[in-house]
């Protein structure tokens, strides 16, 4: 599956004591609006129907997001 | 204040992969009758008690919280490596919508913890025999937590817990008996 560019991920400290087999990894999103600052004027636009499912205007602003579940976390 | 110690109070092993356990734990990480109720009346009343007992409700309020921190290893021990669906599988599904695997301060039922649980009357015995009730109420919670599960090490961990309600409890009586036994000294200020 493709990797999220959004996602980021730390290990998780695993015990030999631990009753659970390990999961290695924690992922968290750190969506795209937290490196925009303040929205510059003029960015590239979706067509209205594109803007409409992605629920943004912007393509810069879209921030994409894969289930859990489908990854196997 | 307080001096940290980084290590556990007694040590918590969990041997068998039961998130579901994690879902019944967390009733004394943040219910009525928890380890944060109990640290957080204990040491909001020690201010307005008799001289003679406020050290009694700083000791014990201060072991409250390493309890606090021992029942917090157990339900993160259970729930660190569960996918969603095991979660969901252990009961857990409305605590993931809400929380993913953070611990929260709610009861086994995920009602959110409330001050509203403990109570502060300012008088001496009133407050005395709500920290004996809230002990002997914690000491049923340990067992019925004991029952529900078949791995010892837990157990091991919750029978130490269930301990210390037992000594916390005769500690606050004599408390009481001290409270009382004044009347018999006359008081020149």
């Amino acid at each position: 599956m493709k990797q999220n560019p959004e996602e980021r991920a730390y290990p998780l400290f695993h015990s030999p004591f631990d009753p659970c087999p390990p999961k290695h990894y924690k992922t968290y999103v750190v969506p795209v609006n937290q490196y925009v600052v303040f929205q510059p004027a003029g960015l590239p636009q979706f067509s209205p129907a594109e803007a409409l499912k992605h629920g943004t205007l912007w393509p810069s602003l879209y921030s994409p997001y894969t289930s859990r579940k489908f990854k196997g976390e | 204040m307080w001096v940290y110690e980084k290590k556990l109070q007694y040590p918590v092993r969990v041997s068998k992969c039961d998130p579901r356990m994690a879902k019944f734990l967390i009733e004394q990480y943040g219910g009525a009758d928890g380890e944060l109720a109990a640290a957080l009346r204990y040491l909001n009343q020690r201010y307005t008690i008799p001289d003679k007992v406020i050290g009694l409700l700083n000791d014990i309020g201060t072991e409250e919280f390493a309890h606090l921190e021992m029942i917090a290893a157990m339900v993160f021990k259970l729930t660190k490596d569960a996918s969603v669906e095991e979660l969901e599988a252990a009961g857990l599904g409305a605590h993931y919508a809400n929380h993913d695997n953070a611990l929260f301060y709610e009861n086994a039922s995920g009602v959110p913890w409330t001050a509203a649980y403990i109570q502060a009357k300012g008088d001496p015995i009133a407050d005395l025999y709500e920290d004996i009730a809230a002990e002997e109420k914690a000491r049923a919670t340990y067992q019925w937590l004991i029952d529900m599960t078949d791995d010892v090490d837990l157990q091991d961990s919750l029978k130490f817990l269930r301990e210390r309600e037992i000594i916390h409890s005769i500690r606050f009586r004599e408390a009481v008996e001290i409270i009382k036994e004044d009347r018999e000294h006359k008081k020149i200020f």
